[in-house]
């Protein structure tokens, strides 16, 4: 009882710093349940709250940042041609998979929340727990060199526009994860491209920039903490960061499966990539997105413990497949190249880009998808099929869940008014 | 069973007409004019099928034959194939409830003994009645000595229902609220109860009238309550029928077929009674043990079985599912209890409100059933039978059960169609990281806790939140606690917004506060949703 005394004595004057009790208020809470009692309505409440659910999806993301952390590394070893098995050097890869991760991670998080705490103390009401999620989901939905600066902006515009505009948490239209994801995409188009060599930055690979690609010599400037962990390792005798890998691989493209689907079909990709390679996640991309039995198993501990509809995800794959299929059939036989990302088979889409992730984490966001049951469905059905259609036929976008699902974001009210119509006038007609 | 045997075998040569036809058609290499050919006899065959299937149901309708819940169709619906069977005491359609959630409390009364009560005083609260007049008009004056069935107020809005005194006795205090408005009017009860004689109507050929006024002058009208909005039905209704739950499925909730035990020929004239207004519809347990025959051998009446979780024994959701509330109809409803008083008028002619109480509640020493009568005080229901008092900790009196009942203290009395008591430890305490890694165990229905894999815990639950109320964020979470054809959570935003047109369109008339009650529970952002309920009610039913 020693620690809530002593965070009683210091709790700030709610009227002289709304601010700092604000403030005092969100980690109060996070560390004492409070001592409310119920009142007027039922007397025994369910254990469950708001910060237990959105902690749990959390956690549901924690593989995610494991194989994102490690995944980081090895893109940046692989393509300076050393350590090109997925665990070798693991500490190295793991070291500046975090280096890289870390400061990401940390400015989500300070600007989200600081955002947040700061329309909360204006508001007056308590911090609530949306952005837990959100700054959890934005890191992993990122290319892994994207810089600060750009995300700081990114963030800014989505939770000020997409969700304290609206109300705050509950009260947005549009995911603010994939907001703050499309207003990278859509204000630096040439970088998150993946596939401009001649712009110098490199986004999808961290540590290293194109300039110097004619020579092959360019290796990636590592900073104080590489440094910092040099020493450490070169004190354990294992190997350190600074010791080889002066020449990009030869073959090394950098480019995404999508990419190479959109130039050549399922026979270009596979140049570079396997199947089980893409399955695997071994391949530059978002941070998180890569590794789909990392997302899978996260997708089934939600599902498992009905945080996340599996209403939604089952409408998404049913939806892309049938969309996948329909664009086989109807290209089946020919031998027209420009139809070759058509024919890709249908159940490979599931291996490319990031389907799985925005499935099992963007679409289920359950403020911004479809809030009845049959509504849900209809919901995720359309994004797998608009996905796949934004994904293959548009040649402006190299991937297409992001801009599906913020699509049907907007159409959630739609949906959702259809489906109490019909409960409506089934009601009144048995009237 | 034969009709579900004969309907597979239906299915089955229907199937294998088709098959044998296409497979006999395969004879030229055409593989697409064969599939195609395949295709289409199955088509015609589905077609037929289907008509025939059509037919049937219309028949069916058309005749009455479906009233019964049977299944007229040629496919068998896919709870008959999948669904949990009925157990074998069940004589007719059982309507199975797969959403809600049985909260399992520590503390459930014995259905041994029933020990009669030491209560001591007893108390009828105008305030139980929606809709009455805040004062109504007192008869009786602090003093004055009263019978069992003499009134002690009515509402002056509707002057001819009278409100009585539950037992015989001095009244002692005439309690006021706020703004003056009568709280209880409270009666210190005799040792050996004075009855008012009543010379009730002869059944058989009295009419709705003389009926209508011997109930009201009895002060047994009160206990028929009106759907929607749960008011003392007005006499001049006709509904379109009385709804009885003959089980309670709430937490901790007393088993009534255990209560009416000795009771059967009273109930069965209550139904009688009540069946003089409109056809009675009674609700039974397929769940669990054998209804008592006062329930299952009950005549004049319908009975419809109901197998699910807590609230299936919600009168509110029973309705639904027999013939549900619109906005121009009305039904009754009353209790079980509630109904034993009224035949008990006719049996013996006299206003006999004794009840069966449970006292529940982990803080019980020894939770049992309790005889008394309507409205008695809590203290002596609970006095000498409470856990021994500690250090820091609070307790919390409840008439009725967790979910839908009010709080009250030990000076207070049961509400007028309570039946139950239930004392829980108030949960005033900090708990650190309660949120992340709670080290009590709590009732819940989500997934992250473990009590999934311990479904037979009962639980010490306390009347802390568990977290801060928050906006609407979880979707699907209150549809999956209420077995009705309703959206709770945009009924909810309906009233919130006051847009009356989808309040009535979403079922706000089917619906009370009890009935919701555990969507309440369930919700992860804490909303107060009986009490929102009970707002649109309001609004909806001034308009």
């Amino acid at each position: 009882m020693g620690l809530l005394n002593f965070l009683k004595k210091i709790e700030p004057d709610k009227k002289e710093s709304p601010f700092l009790h604000t403030l005092y208020d969100g980690f109060f809470t996070f560390a004492y349940a409070p001592n409310t009692v119920t009142k007027g309505g039922v007397h025994v409440r369910d254990g469950m709250d708001l910060k237990r659910l959105m902690v749990h999806v959390v956690l549901a993301l924690q593989l995610c940042y494991v194989f994102g952390s490690l995944n980081i590394g090895h893109q940046h070893f692989n393509a300076m041609g050393m350590y090109p098995d997925f665990f070798d050097a693991f500490h190295l890869k793991i070291a500046f998979g975090l280096i890289q991760l870390i400061p990401i991670f940390i400015v989500a998080h300070i600007v989200g929340l600081g955002i947040e705490f700061w329309y909360a103390a204006k508001k007056g009401h308590a911090i609530e727990e949306g952005y837990l999620v959100t700054g959890a989901l934005i890191p992993l939905i990122m290319p892994p060199d994207v810089p600060l600066l750009w995300l700081a902006f990114a963030i800014i515009f989505a939770v000020i526009l997409g969700k304290e505009a609206f109300g705050g948490t509950g009260m947005n239209i549009l995911n603010v994860a994939l907001l703050a994801r499309a207003f990278i995409f859509f204000a630096y188009p040439t970088e998150m491209a993946g596939d401009t060599m001649a712009n110098g930055k490199e986004v999808w690979v961290a540590g290293f920039e194109y300039a110097s690609m004619a020579d092959k010599t360019q290796l990636s400037q590592y900073g104080w903490s590489h440094g910092f962990f040099d020493w450490i390792f070169n004190g354990l005798g294992w190997r350190t960061f600074g010791e080889g890998g002066t020449a990009i691989a030869d073959g090394w493209t950098g480019a995404t499966p999508l990419g190479l689907a959109k130039a050549g079909g399922w026979a270009a990709v596979t140049e570079v990539y396997t199947p089980s390679q893409m399955w695997w996640g071994n391949l530059p991309g978002s941070i998180g997105e890569t590794c789909k039995p990392a997302i899978l198993l996260g997708a089934a501990a939600l599902v498992a413990m009905r945080i996340a509809s599996w209403r939604v995800m089952l409408g998404m794959i049913i939806g892309c497949a049938v969309a996948g299929m329909m664009m086989n059939g109807f290209t089946s036989g020919s031998e027209n190249p420009a139809l070759a990302y058509l024919q890709i088979p249908w159940y490979y889409h599931f291996y490319m880009g990031s389907f799985f992730f925005a499935m099992a984490f963007m679409a289920t966001d359950p403020v911004t998808a479809a809030s009845t049951n049959t509504g849900k469905w209809i919901y995720g059905i359309f994004i797998g099929i608009v996905g796949l259609v934004v994904r293959v036929m548009n040649p402006a976008y190299p991937e297409g869940w992001m801009l599906a699902i913020l699509f049907m974001n907007v159409f959630v009210p739609l949906i959702d008014h259809y489906v109490l119509e019909s409960n409506m006038s089934k009601r009144l007609k048995r009237a | 069973m034969s009709n579900k045997i004969n309907r597979f075998i239906l299915l089955f040569l229907f199937l294998n007409l088709a098959f044998s036809a296409s497979a006999q058609s395969s004879g030229g290499s055409n593989y697409l004019f064969t599939a195609l050919a395949a295709i289409v006899v199955l088509i015609i065959l589905g077609a037929v099928i289907m008509v025939a299937d059509n037919l049937l149901k219309i028949e069916a309708r058309e005749s009455g034959a479906d009233k019964s819940g049977e299944n007229y169709s040629l496919f068998p619906k896919w709870n008959e194939i999948f669904g949990s069977s009925a157990p074998n005491f069940v004589d007719g359609k059982v309507h199975f409830l797969k959403k809600g959630h049985d909260i399992l409390l520590e503390g459930e009364a014995a259905k041994t003994k029933v020990t009669s009560s030491n209560v001591t005083t007893y108390a009828v609260q105008p305030q139980n009645f929606n809709g009455i007049s805040p004062i109504p008009k007192v008869v009786v004056a602090v003093g004055d000595e009263v019978k069992a069935g003499d009134i002690l107020f009515f509402d002056k809005k509707r002057d001819t229902i009278q409100y009585v005194a539950p037992v015989s006795g001095e009244v002692i205090a005439v309690n006021r609220g706020a703004k003056r408005s009568i709280s209880e009017v409270v009666i210190l009860a005799d040792k050996e109860m004075k009855y008012k004689s009543f010379d009730a109507p002869n059944l058989a050929d009295c009419s709705r009238e003389d009926l209508v006024n011997f109930l009201q002058s009895s002060g047994a009208w009160p206990f028929i309550i009106q759907r929607p909005y749960s008011l003392v039905a007005d006499p001049a209704d006709t509904p379109k029928g009385i709804f009885i739950s003959t089980f309670d499925s709430a937490p901790l909730a007393p088993d009534l077929s255990f209560v009416v035990d000795g009771n059967q020929a009273a109930f069965q004239k209550g139904l009688d009674v009540l069946g003089k207004f409109a056809p009675v519809h009674l609700g039974l347990n397929a769940k669990g043990d054998k209804p008592h025959a006062a329930f299952t051998a009950a005549e004049g009446v319908s009975k419809h079985w109901f197998h699910g979780k807590h609230p299936a024994g919600n009168v509110g959701v029973q309705i639904h599912h027999i013939d549900p509330i619109g906005p121009n109809s009305i039904v009754w409803t009353t209790g079980v209890q509630d109904v034993i008083t009224i035949g008990k008028l006719f049996t013996e002619g006299k206003y006999d409100a004794s009840r069966m109480v449970v006292v529940t509640g982990a803080e019980v020493a020894e939770p049992q059933y309790v005889s008394t009568y309507l409205g008695a005080n809590i203290e002596g229901l609970v006095k000498g039978n409470l856990k021994p008092a500690e250090e820091g900790k609070t307790l919390r009196f409840v008439s009725g059960d967790v979910l839908s009942g009010k709080q009250t203290s030990t000076e207070g009395y049961l509400n007028y169609t309570d039946d139950q008591v239930t004392v829980l430890e108030e949960g005033d305490k900090y708990e650190l990281f309660g949120w992340l890694l709670p080290l009590t165990p709590r009732p819940t229905i989500s997934g992250t806790f473990p009590n999934g894999f311990f479904p037979d815990l009962k639980f010490q639950a306390n009347t802390n939140t568990h977290g801060e109320k928050r906006a609407f964020v979880v979707t699907g979470q209150y549809e999956s606690m209420l077995p009705m054809d309703i959206y709770p959570q945009h009924l909810m935003k309906a009233i919130i917004t006051n847009d009356f047109e989808r309040m009535e369109g979403l079922g706000i008339h089917e619906l009370a506060a009890e009935d919701i009650a555990l969507c309440e529970f369930a919700c992860t952002s804490k909303q107060p949703l009986q009490s929102i309920l009970n707002e649109g009610l309001e609004s909806m039913r001034e308009q």
